[in-house]
């Protein structure tokens, strides 16, 4: 199923959490909306649900308009990020909950509704769990329960609000890699929300990055990470280097200073100018647009981490090298970015 | 210097210790006089003011012996008030249990302006004497009261009759369900009722499937509560109820009426009851309150 949705804007009081939003899912995509909190994310993940309602704009499921049905008639699997399990039922009633209420024409019988919950807590590999209470699980079982439960009304959209946010860091990687596979294997149409940006890098197949309620880029990760749209994505996703500089008649000056860098297609003005931290290369002093001295290295992992004191403009930024050259603090030395960024400030 | 200490004092210091720790180390607790002390007082305190009040209550009931009790509770007065009793704590605690439901549905679960002052209001039977309570209804549906001539003219009698101290009883005890439910429901909040929806549940489904089972235990501790003030009510029922012998007397205005006729074996009788009642409903409580206890760590997580 594809999902559209036009000119969407919600306020909160003075607070707009949704401020023209405009996006397109196209049928069977796993889709990550990714953004620091506030950035509105998840209220348009609940809009589309059917669990809030914008103030104005459109929402298409199909091409057919979503707003003129309520939740229940959407047809959506949400999964919440604390999951609101209902703590009252067993994992087997939970999961069979939608199934339960469903009109008395189309509700399957009681054998029909077993073997479905069966079938759904196969699929999240809980079988033996059917008889225990929510409150007897541990975060990832709650959250597989959930994802069973959303599925048992067969969805056309499955929404996952933070749906690794309450777990730790090893069953959330797990979990991951459990969710793409799923997503593989049963084709829905799917949004997640997350503001950890490797989650979203990592699982999904296209990434909405959103700040203050808009849509700064929409692109597959490789896309978001290799050219970010806007300062704001540079800046969220990946680390990067960020200095103020001055852009005049095609030269880069920071703190007064000429770089040895194109502006490219950047504007006069003031600017930001953005490197990944691997994308600085570290040469000998003299060669580079940048010179600096080391002041402090940390050797740990796949590259050491140097901290050098530029010499325009007394910043001092994070490089990351690659081990095969030996650093040492005190060392002076040149600096040159692979690729650069630069955007108006 | 160490070797200069008196060797006594060297081996006895262990011994000091020992005992000295058991005393005064632990800071979690306070020499064991200071602790019976305290108990002593407690326990006191609860003997005078609330086990003999009771024990002198049924040692009243019985004192001419157990028929002499059992024929003041037969007596058709005595009978009378009970039925009356029941019958208002019935119909205020069934409407309360609805009324206290929709105040703390409407304000655990929506925003609104105005919500704090509701709040207020719910608890202003709490705040007010219940003579003031009753009296408000005097003014209002009263001979001279605000209603009381558009009443009269209709031929429908409110004060100095059941419907008017149904009313004062309602009045006093509409708090105890809309306060019991109020944090409870604010804790569980409304995702359980969202995940519903999103999964078809219609609003009715949503409500008996979801949110009552979760509220259960609340929603018994104050119908609980509200049928003990209820059927304990005096001072509200007795500006309204007008004592009709046999008509508008509920239990407890039955024991003062006895009493004031020096009638101490039935008067007592009834009181007996009513003290019965207040012990019952401490047992059931403190059941009430374990489940409640254990559903908040159930989900607390």
């Amino acid at each position: 199923m594809t999902i559209e949705v036009r000119n969407l804007v919600k306020k909160f009081g003075a607070f707009a959490a949704l401020d023209d939003v405009d996006l397109r899912v196209a049928d069977g995509e796993l889709l990550a909306l990714l953004g620091p909190s506030g950035s509105g994310k998840t209220t348009l993940l609940r809009i589309i649900a059917g669990l809030d309602w914008p103030d104005s704009g459109e929402v298409f499921f199909d091409g057919e308009n979503a707003l003129l049905r309520n939740a229940g008639e959407r047809h959506v699997g949400f999964v919440f990020q604390h999951y609101a399990l209902f703590r009252h039922m067993t994992v087997f009633e939970n999961v069979a909950f939608g199934l339960r209420v469903q009109p008395r024409a189309i509700r399957k019988d009681e054998a029909g509704i077993r073997a479905r919950v069966k079938e759904l807590l196969d699929l999240v590999q809980l079988d033996w769990l059917a008889n225990r209470y929510p409150s007897q699980l541990s975060g990832g079982q709650r959250q597989r329960i959930a994802l069973a439960r959303a599925l048992a009304i067969e969805p056309r959209i499955l929404l996952l609000d933070e749906p690794f946010g309450a777990l730790d860091a090893k069953v959330r990687k797990e979990l991951r890699q459990w969710l793409r596979s799923l997503h593989h294997e049963i084709n829905v149409t799917s949004i997640f929300v997350t503001h950890d940006q490797e989650e979203a890098l990592e699982v999904a197949n296209r990434v909405v990055v959103m700040d203050k309620g808009r849509i700064e880029q929409v692109g597959t990760p490789a896309e978001v990470y290799d050219s970010p749209a806007s300062a704001f994505v540079h800046g969220f996703i990946g680390e990067s280097i960020e200095l103020p500089v001055h852009v005049a008649d095609g030269a880069v000056r920071l703190g007064g200073e000429k770089l040895a860098l194109a502006a490219h297609d950047a504007g006069p003005g003031a600017s930001r100018l953005f490197v990944r931290r691997h994308d600085m290369q570290i040469g000998p002093a003299g060669a580079g647009a940048f010179q600096g001295e080391i002041t402090h290295v940390r050797n740990f992992g796949p590259v050491q981490r140097a901290e050098v004191a530029l010499s325009h403009g007394k910043t001092v930024i994070e490089v990351d090298a690659p081990r095969d050259r030996e650093l040492r603090a005190g060392e002076i030395v040149g600096l040159n970015p692979r690729r650069y960024r630069i955007f108006a400030a | 210097m160490t070797m200069e200490l008196p060797h006594s004092l060297v081996l006895t210091y262990p011994k000091e210790d020992g005992r000295l720790s058991a005393l005064h180390n632990d800071p979690r607790t306070e020499p064991r006089a200071v602790r019976i002390a305290i108990i002593g007082v407690a326990v006191t305190f609860l003997g005078i003011f609330v086990v003999l009040p009771l024990i002198v209550v049924f040692a009243q009931a019985f004192s001419r012996g157990i028929s002499a009790y059992v024929m003041a509770l037969g007596n058709p007065e005595a009978l009378s008030a009970i039925r009356l009793t029941l019958l208002i704590a019935a119909i205020s605690v069934g409407l309360n249990l609805v009324f206290g439901l929709v105040a703390a549905w409407a304000i655990a679960k929506f925003e609104f302006r105005g919500k704090t002052f509701l709040v207020s209001l719910i608890d202003l039977p709490f705040s007010v004497s219940p003579v003031i309570s009753g009296l408000v209804f005097v003014l209002l549906f009263g001979a001279q009261g605000f209603f009381g001539p558009w009443l009269a003219s209709h031929n429908i009698r409110l004060l100095f009759a059941v419907p008017g101290m149904t009313l004062a009883t309602l009045f006093v005890t509409f708090p105890f369900v809309a306060r019991a439910l109020i944090p409870l429901m604010q804790e569980q909040g409304t995702q359980e009722e969202e995940a519903a929806l999103s999964l078809g549940a219609s609003g009715l489904q949503a409500f008996f499937r979801v949110t009552l089972p979760n509220i259960k235990w609340g929603v018994l501790y104050g119908v609980l509560l509200c049928n003990a003030r209820a059927m304990g009510e005096f001072g509200a029922v007795s500006v309204v109820s007008g004592h009709i012998r046999g008509e508008t007397n509920t239990m407890p205005l039955l024991v003062e009426i006895l009493y004031n006729e020096y009638q101490f074996v039935a008067s007592f009788a009834i009181a007996s009851l009513l003290a019965m009642l207040a012990l019952i409903t401490l047992v059931a409580k403190t059941i009430l309150e374990r489940h409640l206890d254990e559903g908040k760590l159930s989900h607390d997580h």
